[in-house]
């Protein structure tokens, strides 16, 4: 068993892992990110790199993504310059997402719930049917409305994850990966490490970003942590030729994004990737840690992406993969300090958005952690928030 | 020519004569035999190589030949993505070599605000 | 009483054998096979419009396969559907551990890839998996090449169409099933300019001459090797050992190759080098079997990964079975007494019946081939060596050595997942069938990283495709509301995390 020293343990090199690891690496401190498994192995590979504001409604979450498209544009820039063109490439692409209905109360609903949005910061250009076709010809001639988000943008999540972390190893960070934490390093009631499967690592700050297993990790600490895994299904076509420009949504993703309730939720979001192929999402559902192929799920995403693309009805599909969102009952990540054990922080719970969120999550992490002015209201992301209270973690 | 049809006169397994059929690769007339795969009838008519790649536009026809790899993938009737190792050919199918270029960079639509 | 519902997926040797003992134990058997004709890759042969009237000598065992096809055509207890592409695999049961996984297969019928296929879904009783192999080809320089085909390819070929794929021809690769290859192709009338197989003397030796009881024991398939080896003695074809076919060379197609030497890692031994001209190789450096069926029910795999069974082929999910290549290549006698025991296993019987005869001694005779064959052909570690920088080695996204080499480097990882996608290796639409075992190898291979190299890991790697051929999106969503989504179990208390990150597929 090796013995380690360091300022900041990060648990989890998944993307929000990463970019924590970055952030905090780049205030001189010593961090050592730990997993058990791969870089980029659980969540942050079996999404579709959604850098999204259309999604979100006014309010704390709004506020963070708003705050990581600007951060992702810089960071992107950063992460190019700094690694080189023989890297990866992380595919940064403001291409922009649509948001579009068919029915008159989906537009109307639509309509004013984008209003609340521009209010709050949020570019958006509303259009009819024929407006949405200008920016995707292929869509249904059944489409009446839509509304254009500038804003939203896509990254190619391993690529970027591992950006991330080869940024942070720059700056004196080391990735430890295969080796699972296994409990906490413990003294006056503080966390002050925490033992793994192979190393004791000493460090006064401990970081759980291991995503939908942060409630596991936390439990091995000691604390409990109400983040449930949410399962999500993609589907993958061969390359095509390229009709499809922006990310596409179903006005129905909206909702789903926001809804608690534990059956099966489809709606259509299809993009074409750089690789030339069509990725069609997403489905929500709670079934724990199942990660067994369910037909239906497939199916009605299939029926889905019709509605809007007719033209894919002969598109093969020749993939399907899935994940887990980690989900938080109040559908807001935890960002922050945990009470109950000083010098334990969470930066989990940001269910179908830690790609987008990742980097700004890093930014009020880093700010929390070294004491610094966080740049925004860290309040409703606490693990102390009322919203939570019912979960007894206060 | 490379691919070369076994003699019919010299063949010990004394296959019958099916019926003559024609098939179009790109507006190419290819004749050959009922029940033949649509890979099958180019390679005897002597066309070795159909599809372009995307990354570097080179040729490719038949490798593994029982639609495994894929390579061999035309467009025959206007759909897409048929192993044409593994399809029979019937008179009057139109084939059509898949060349599946990368996207070029998407458009960017200008910022509203 | 209703009999018993066997489902058999795959009408090779394995399947075929599988469905005639299981309607002879009284089952209802469904056999389903992706092509329009049965035999599978083994028994491939002319369409009916073609059908030659002295077809059986171009195959071994023909006669076999004719009357299991006739007796399987005549049973009024078997179902054979042709054309039917098995697309998905769907366990029910509860959410982890399970080993009681009732499985409903969703299959589309009709012309392969084409319009208008017919939904079907089966939920039997049981099913035998008799999915088979197909050939595994190292890359090589040049090996993306037009006039570059698998074994597979040309035996394809010759006795589907009756087209030799050359007129000089290269045969290459390793292993016994290179000689029946160059048989159909000097019978189709191309001239075998040389077999190179890469096994050294030595391990030839080890691996057929060191237990001669055995060939003599497993009589048919030492009788066919033998057939073979007069045959090229006979054709003067020179059989090349502890050599292999390092590149092939051509414009837009191949005009020769260059063989060298190996050692015994089948490491080129520089110097060695020689030109041949041709102008069609074919490359076979064995087998890779057809796992995304077995995987998709759950079935435990061998650190080989072959599908684990018992005596009986079961697999180690309840009434699930597995027989043929997919459990270790041993060739159609071993198939054919696999699908014996799993077919009649499946129906209710038992393996120790004497309705089985000499089916299970058989067995263990044709297992010793089967190691036989890897100790005398197994690929090397050293093929590596024939490798450039520049050399494609996934067909389908053009990725080169260089590229994963470099994605390795770059990221500090040798998750196969995070190199596949960040250099796209695996992920066109072969999905990693012929490029992912070589991949690993790659990935595998001591470089400067930090991180542990993943062979050890066990589980599917590259083989697992939930998707398991192409669906047309049209095809999925005329399912939507067709399909009943199976309930999940109670979420209502958090499901425990599992001890490792799921096997994610992406």
């Amino acid at each position: 068993m090796s013995r380690l020293t360091a300022d900041v343990i990060v648990v989890g090199a998944g993307i929000v892992g990463a970019a924590c690891a970055r952030s905090l690496a780049a205030t001189g401190a010593r961090v050592v990110v730990v997993d058990r498994g791969p870089a980029a192995g659980g969540t942050s590979s079996a999404g579709e790199g959604n850098l999204l504001v259309s999604d979100k409604g006014p309010g704390p979450e709004l506020d963070l993504a708003l705050h990581a498209a600007q951060a992702w544009e810089r960071t992107a820039a950063e992460l190019d310059d700094e690694l080189g063109p023989a890297f990866p490439s992380v595919e940064y692409e403001p291409k922009g997402g649509l948001v579009v209905t068919s029915s008159a109360a989906g537009g109307a609903a639509l309509l004013t719930f984008a209003e609340t949005q521009r209010a709050a910061g949020v570019r958006t250009v509303p259009v009819d049917g024929d407006g949405a076709r200008e920016y995707e010809p292929q869509l249904s001639p059944e489409i009446t409305t839509g509304v254009f988000y500038s804003q939203d943008a896509q990254v190619q999540p391993v690529n970027a994850t591992e950006a991330l972390l080869a940024s942070a190893r720059r700056r004196g960070a080391t990735v430890l990966t295969h080796r699972a934490v296994t409990g906490a390093l413990t003294s006056k009631g503080s966390i002050v490490g925490v033992l793994t499967t192979q190393d004791r690592i000493s460090a006064p700050v401990v970081l759980n970003c291991a995503g939908p297993w942060a409630g596991a990790v936390a439990a091995s600490l000691g604390v409990q942590l109400p983040v449930r895994p949410r399962r999500g299904m993609v589907l993958v076509t061969t390359r095509m030729p390229h009709l499809i420009f922006h990310k596409v949504y179903d006005g129905d993703y909206v909702a789903a994004t926001q809804s608690a309730d534990t059956s099966l939720q489809t709606s259509s979001v299809v993009e074409c990737t750089a690789g030339g192929t069509v990725l069609i999402g997403s489905s929500r559902e709670q079934i724990g840690f199942d990660d067994r192929l369910r037909i239906a799920v497939l199916a009605e995403l299939a029926a889905k992406a019709l509605r809007l693309f007719p033209f894919l009805a002969d598109a093969s599909v020749m993939r399907a993969y899935g994940g887990y969102r980690p989900y938080m009952p109040d559908h807001l990540p935890v960002i922050g300090a945990d009470p109950r054990l000083p010098g334990l922080f969470h930066a989990t719970g940001h269910e179908g958005a830690g790609i987008g969120l990742s980097v700004s999550t890093a930014d009020l992490i880093t700010a929390l952690v070294t004491g610094t002015t966080p740049p925004l209201d860290p309040a409703p992301f606490a693990l102390t928030r009322t919203s939570l209270h019912t979960e007894q973690v206060a | 020519m490379t691919p070369t049809p076994v003699d019919p006169s010299r063949d010990p397994a004394h296959p019958r004569e099916s019926a003559l059929i024609t098939i179009t690769l790109d507006g190419r007339e290819v004749i050959g035999r009922s029940g033949q795969t649509v890979a099958g009838m180019m390679l005897a008519a002597g066309i070795q190589q159909w599809r372009r790649t995307s990354v570097d536009a080179a040729p490719r026809g038949v490798f593994c030949g029982i639609g495994v790899c894929f390579d061999c993938l035309v467009t025959i009737n206007g759909l897409r993505d048929v192993r044409a190792c593994l399809r029979r050919a019937r008179d009057g199918d139109v084939v059509v070599a898949q060349h599946d270029r990368l996207p070029a960079t998407p458009v960017q639509h200008p910022d509203p605000s | 009483m209703n009999a018993r519902h066997v489902v058999v997926v795959g009408a090779g040797p394995a399947g075929l054998s599988a469905a005639a003992a299981a309607a002879e134990r009284g089952a209802a058997v469904t056999l389903l096979d992706a092509a329009d004709q049965l035999g599978g890759q083994y028994w491939r042969h002319l369409p009916a419009e073609r059908a030659g009237d002295d077809e059986a000598v171009l195959h071994h065992g023909w006669k076999t396969f004719q009357q299991l096809q006739a007796t399987l055509e005549k049973s009024p207890s078997v179902e054979i559907v042709r054309q039917a592409q098995v697309w998905s695999l769907e366990t029910a049961g509860t959410a982890t551990g399970s080993q009681d996984a009732a499985a409903a297969l969703q299959v589309l019928v009709g012309e392969v890839d084409g319009p208008d296929r017919r939904a079907l879904t089966l939920a039997p009783d049981a099913l035998v998996l008799a999915t088979g192999a197909h050939d595994r080809t190292l890359p090589f320089p040049g090996w993306t090449l037009p006039g570059v085909f698998t074994a597979g390819a040309a035996q394809a070929l010759a006795k589907g169409e009756r087209i030799a794929v050359g007129q000089r021809v290269v045969v290459a690769g390793a292993g016994p099933f290179l000689l029946p290859v160059a048989s159909s192709l000097s019978q189709a009338g191309a001239r075998v300019a040389a077999v190179i197989e890469a096994g050294t003397p030595s391990s030839l030796a080890a691996g057929w001459l060191s237990k001669p009881w055995q060939l003599v024991g497993a009589a048919h398939k030492s009788g066919e090797l033998f057939g073979y080896l007069t045959h090229q003695l006979r054709g003067r074809i020179p059989y090349r050992t502890a050599r292999a076919v390092i590149e092939a060379h051509g414009g837009d197609r191949v005009e020769a190759v260059t063989i060298a030497e190996l050692d015994r890692r089948w490491a080129p031994i520089p110097g060695t080098e020689e030109q041949i001209a041709c102008d069609a190789v074919c490359v076979s450096h064995g087998f890779t079997p057809r796992l995304e069926l077995a995987i998709a029910v759950g079935a435990a795999l061998s650190a080989d990964r072959f599908v684990v069974v018992d005596p009986a082929q079961r697999t180690s999910v309840r009434a699930v079975f597995a027989a043929g290549e997919i459990t270790g290549i041993g060739g159609v006698d071993a198939a054919l007494v696999e699908g014996r025991i799993a077919g009649h296993v499946a129906a209710g019987g038992d393996h120790r019946d004497r309705a089985l005869g000499t089916a299970l001694r058989d067995r263990l005779r044709t297992t010793a081939f089967a190691h036989r064959i890897e100790a005398a052909h197994g690929i090397r570690p050293g093929w590596t060596g024939w490798l450039r920088p520049d050399t494609i080695v996934c067909r389908c996204e053009e990725t080169t050595l260089a590229a994963v080499h470099h994605a390795v480097a770059a990221t500090d990882s040798r998750s196969l997942r995070s190199t596949k996608l960040s250099t796209r290796a695996g992920l066109g639409i072969c999905q990693a069938r012929i490029c992912g075992r070589s991949v690993e190898t790659l990935l595998a291979e001591p470089t400067d990283s930090t991180e542990p190299p993943i062979t050890a890991a066990p589980g599917p790697g590259s083989d697992r495709r939930p998707i398991v051929t192409p669906v047309r999106l049209g095809e999925l969503a005329a399912l939507a509301g067709v399909l009943v989504v199976i309930d999940p179990p109670s979420t209502s208390t958090p499901v425990p995390a599992p001890a490792t990150p799921p096997p994610l597929e992406s």
